[in-house]
């Protein structure tokens, strides 16, 4: 098998075996980002010298008989708004354009720590957000699936780099569905952790009580893999949750005793190829013995509403740091009211400035209670609805898009945008964990993902029942070139 | 009738604090004043993307000692973004407690007015950098710019809000002394005005004697030490006085103190009225202390104001005097109580230790940085040696003056140099003696009138004393001798 | 309070509060685009959530704090050389307006 098809706990086990050396593994994967991301755009940075240089102070270690980590030799793509030491950040903004960060992002460090390379900064919807990146500054990432094709985002350029086999593994963020769309969209799985699992240091914010840090990989057991390595308390974030843990369990796909429940209101706008597919899968979910029946849970239907308050709400005041004083770009006006005007208007793209507007006005007096405050009831509502679906069911599912990746430019007016969130955003509000599974092709053969949902930091069982529709799926998305 | 008769002055405090804690409010950089410029920083106080906070419990300990010490219900709360922007804060939000502060409804006893001030709140928040503006001399192109040092941004701060309780620019000053004091003894805080770790805004307005509506308020910042306060309070008053006086209202703004032309003025208006959208800060969690370990705290707390001056007023026998009153007062109020604790401990009589603790060195306060708070720092040492010597007639009360002057302005001098070098030896009781008997014998009419019952002549004897001895000699030691012989 | 209806002198508003110096054309197109999108925010508006409290934390986690120990700061020269502009190793910006 070549090597760019393998997988993540294939390689760390070859690397450590001696079978193959950790340069090997990243100098195929850098030819293939050099022969195919120029039709991709999946990277802002490809840091091919600095993953060179990793790969062999690995094999160095290996030789000199000492024990590597879980993910030895793995080359990992990051979304470009997750700092690392000296290599340039931007969130696919101008405002950032230059800016190389002091520090390091816990999430990094824990990968690095088992052995993981950095191999790229990948592209995305300036800071997260969209949900299809083309709202990058610097350009677009297309579908490897199918070029003339959005990849989905906001993390597009991470589900892009795996499905075109740059990386058997990549890391993006998730604050609306921004790693499950793409993954759905780009025919990879796409975790989503609990809120507090991952540590969110290091990770640009863009809505600070709903973004969480999750893994892309190519199979269900990668994923896991990648979210046993990053999971667990940090010091640094105080939202971190001080006792939870994820183990990776490589063989639970039992889920015969399983009550899976269909939520009813994610069904309503989706399209028919997508449900087809969805309806596939409940098939195989009965066929493994899960008992599989439809739950309705109406308070789905406000988290969009909810969601597009809260975000831009919190986002309007993560983002007003970006000011051109202390780094990052400045156009400098006569005063340093006018600077901060010029500099954050020619510094931001038009989805940036409409949501900071719209957040904006969401907190100014006057309008708080019946927008933010009356969004963040709302959330309340979101869960405990949740909640009593979880007592008659271990997890749910849904469709995790809509419909299969669209054109672009097919979606410029925003509203119908944000309806692409509409599935998973239930899960931002609620904090809960949630993943995305590849399981068939859809309209052109595009891929549809299922969305599995489960209660907060019940990965374990969530992605048992991953693994069970993987296993009964024979779908696998290609790259365009590779048919 | 004078104008101030025809009005009632309403004065409202608000007081930040700076908790002296190690590091600062949400990261591990050092809580120190006086650094390089950007010494003190790090990812997160500089609000660099990606960084989140994290609280100090230190900082929360000392929120919950300065609000026990004020009476305050310590309660749950929940930290706020208060969202403007402005180049000294990192990340064009301040994290502030807004409507569930940690400490409410507390309250605080002014020592010589008859007056409770209530608390309406004490709550934690993080301070901004510091701007330093440059005019237009240094640049080409002439413009104004300024430079920005982030050290301070983060640094723990308690804000004290006061009800509009207060009636005079006296009443402010005593409130802001005594708060000193009260966070001082919680250690909570070094109390330095002049380092900036205790800032005062004011709340002024006035109304017609009669009337009962509170008058339109004026905020003043820049009050950087009590003196200020007070004049700027007495200048705003007045200013809003006329005006009404003269049929104009009162804009509610912020008004900033001149010191060098007293006066206060409107700062340029922005041209928005505040909207800070405060929402929770969704980066941290809310804090709830446990009660518990809140009594512990309380419980902990070191000796207040009031216990401290019923302390000094109980090494003094009998009714206290007015001034005696005062003193202790005084004392407390500079930190000099421990001072005179520790000289009646070593045997000096009470009265001379509150007095030359209360009338010297509270007033070596420097009068043009009036209420720099660090005359605290006189050698508590080198204070008793005086006050002993004094006490046991080897040096004049003068001349202990003079001594405890000198070692206010260099507190590295030495007692015994320093009487060496002014030549205050003193004298023995043989010195004494001898000179007694000269004084005898060149005026022997004299010393016959005094022993026959004329008193007043007792001064005549130590003036001639003083200047066969250039003014070296003890008055008291040898009027005690002359008395002595009297008797004899 | 209803929230519906923005014109573009509130949005004006929320331009200068935001620190945003937008055009003329950016103003009129994000008047319509936060009324279509506030309309859209109506459901939830409509719900009577009076006895509900509202979720700030997905975790019910309270009371994280960490011991007041000094850590290493950063390197002032790495920050500052990503600054814009800077003098006497201070950050320099544009005249303050409500400065003396």
């Amino acid at each position: 098998m070549e090597i760019i098809e393998l997988g993540a706990v294939e390689i760390a086990k070859a690397v450590k075996s001696g079978e193959l050396s950790a340069l090997e593994v990243v100098s195929a994967h850098l030819s293939e980002i050099n022969e195919h991301d120029g039709d991709v755009g999946a990277f802002l940075l490809v840091m091919a010298d600095r993953a060179i240089e990793r790969a062999k102070e690995i094999d160095k270690r290996r030789s000199g008989g000492e024990e590597l980590g879980a993910l030895a030799g793995v080359p990992v793509a990051l979304k470009d708004n997750i700092v690392l030491q000296g290599v340039e950040t931007t969130c696919a903004s101008k405002i950032l354009s230059g800016w190389e960060p002091p520090y390091t992002a816990t999430v990094i460090e824990k990968l690095i720590s088992q052995g993981a390379i950095p191999i790229g900064k990948t592209n995305l919807d300036e800071f997260a957000m969209g949900s299809s990146t083309e709202n990058s500054a610097y350009f677009p990432t297309r579908n490897p699936v199918k070029l003339d094709r959005v990849p989905g985002g906001s993390s597009g350029g991470s589900a892009a780099s795996v499905a075109s086999r740059f990386a058997p593994i990549a890391i993006g963020s998730d604050t609306g569905g921004s790693i499950r769309q793409p993954a759905s969209l780009c025919g990879v799985v796409g975790v989503k952790p609990t809120y507090g699992l991952v540590s969110r240091y290091g990770l640009i914010a863009f809505a600070s009580s709903l973004d969480q840090i999750g893994p892309f990989a190519k199979s269900v057991d990668d994923a896991s893999l990648v979210l046993s390595v990053i999971a667990g308390h940090d010091g640094m974030d105080s939202t971190s949750s001080r006792t939870a843990t994820y183990e990776h369990a490589p063989n639970e796909s039992d889920i015969s005793s399983l009550r899976i429940g269909v939520i009813q209101e994610m069904m309503s706008d989706v399209s028919n190829d997508v449900l087809g597919v969805f309806n596939q899968s409940l098939d195989a979910l009965r066929s493994c013995g899960a008992k599989v029946e439809t739950v309705s849970i109406p308070a789905v239907r406000y988290g969009l509403s909810s969601y597009y308050l809260i975000a831009p709400a919190e986002a309007s005041s993560n983002l007003a740091r970006f000011d051109g004083v202390r780094y990052g770009l400045r156009v400098t006006g006569a005063d340093m009211n006018e600077t901060y005007g010029l500099s954050r208007e020619a510094g931001f793209g038009p989805e940036v400035k409409r949501r900071i507007m719209l957040g904006t006005y969401a907190l100014s007096a006057g309008y708080y209670d019946a927008l933010y405050g009356k969004a963040q009831k709302v959330r309340t509502l979101i869960v405990s609805e949740f909640a009593r679906a979880y007592s008659d069911f271990d997890v749910l599912v849904s469709p995790t898009s809509p419909t299969v990746a669209f054109g672009f430019g097919d979606k410029s007016d925003p509203l119908s945008m944000y309806m692409s969130d509409v599935c998973t955003i239930p899960s931002n509000l609620a904090g809960h964990p949630a993943m995305s599974v590849p399981f068939g092709g859809g309209a052109d053969g595009l891929p549809v993902g299922v969305q599995i949902l489960a209660p907060a930091l019940s990965e374990r069982v969530m992605f048992q029942v991953a693994r069970a529709l993987e296993g009964a799926s024979t779908y696998m998305a290609k790259p365009q070139w590779a048919h | 009738m004078a104008i101030e008769d025809e009005y009632i002055i309403t004065i409202g405090l608000e007081v930040h604090c700076e908790l002296k804690t190690n590091t600062k409010l949400f990261c591990g950089c050092a809580n120190q004043f006086g650094s390089e410029p950007n010494t003190n920083i790090c990812p997160v106080c500089l609000g660099l993307p990606g960084s989140l906070p994290v609280i100090n419990e230190r900082a929360v300990e000392y929120a919950i000692r300065i609000g026990s010490a004020l009476s305050c219900e310590i309660r749950p709360s929940v930290f706020h973004r208060k969202n403007y922007f402005y180049p000294d804060m990192p990340k064009d939000y301040q994290v502030s407690q807004y409507d569930e502060p940690i400490c409410v409804n507390g309250k605080l006893e002014l020592p010589s007015f008859p007056k409770t001030v209530r608390i309406e709140r004490a709550h934690m928040e993080e301070d901004t950098g510091k701007t330093t503006h440059v005019g237009t001399s240094g640049r080409i192109h002439g413009a104004d710019f300024s430079l920005v040092d982030y050290n301070r941004a983060g640094i723990p701060l308690v804000e004290i809000v006061s009800a509009p309780d207060l009636s005079s620019a006296d009443e402010a000053r005593e409130y802001v002394s005594e708060l000193r004091a009260i966070l001082v003894s919680t250690k909570a805080s070094d109390g330095k005005m002049e380092e900036g770790s205790l800032r005062v805004d004011a709340n002024v307005s006035v109304r017609p004697l009669g009337t009962e509506k509170l008058g339109t308020r004026c905020e003043i910042k820049n009050l950087n030490s009590l003196r200020s306060l007070g004049r700027a309070i007495n200048y705003e008053a007045r200013r809003q006085m006329e005006a009404l006086s003269a049929g104009q209202s009162i804009r509610q703004e912020t008004r900033h103190w001149n010191e060098d032309q007293g006066v206060t003025s409107a700062l340029r208006s922005k041209e928005e009225a505040y909207d800070y959208r405060y929402f929770p800060e969704p980066d941290l969690t809310p804090l709830d202390p446990d009660m518990d370990e809140v009594a512990t705290i309380a419980r902990a707390l070191g000796i207040l104001p009031p216990a401290r001056r019923l302390r000094l007023r109980e090494l003094l026998d009998g009714e206290l005097t007015r001034s005696e009153l005062e003193q202790v007062q005084t004392c407390v109020k500079f930190d000099l109580d421990e001072h005179v604790l520790d000289a009646v401990r070593t045997g000096v009589p009470a009265r001379l230790a509150l007095a030359r603790g209360s009338n010297e060195l509270a007033s070596y306060v420097n009068q043009a940085t009036v209420d720099s708070f660090e005359v605290a720092e006189f050698p508590r040492g080198k204070f008793i040696e005086v006050i002993s010597l004094e006490s046991q007639g080897k040096v004049s009360s003068t001349q202990a003056k003079t001594l405890l002057s000198r070692i206010a302005s260099n507190h590295n001098e030495e007692v015994s140099a320093l009487i060496e070098e002014l030549g205050y030896k003193a004298a023995s009781q043989d010195e004494i003696s001898e000179l007694l008997d000269r004084l005898i014998s060149e005026n022997s009419m004299e010393w016959e009138r005094l022993c026959a019952g004329e008193n007043q002549l007792a001064g005549f004897f130590i003036g001639k004393a003083m200047k066969i001895t250039n003014g070296k000699v003890n008055g008291k030691t040898l009027a005690s001798e002359m008395a002595a012989r009297r008797l004899g | 309070m209803s929230a519906d209806k923005i014109s573009s002198n509130e949005t004006r508003h929320i331009a200068h509060l935001a620190r945003l110096a937008l055009s003329e054309a950016e103003i009129e197109d994000f008047t319509g685009q936060l009324a279509a999108i506030l309309e859209h925010a109506k459901d939830i508006e409509s719900l009577n959530l009076d006895d509900v409290a509202p979720t700030r934390h997905a975790l019910p986690i309270k009371n994280v704090m960490r011991s007041d120990e000094v850590r290493k700061s950063v390197n002032r020269e790495e920050v500052l050389r990503m600054a814009p502009e800077t003098q006497a190793n201070m950050f320099l910006v544009p005249k303050i307006i409500g400065e003396d």
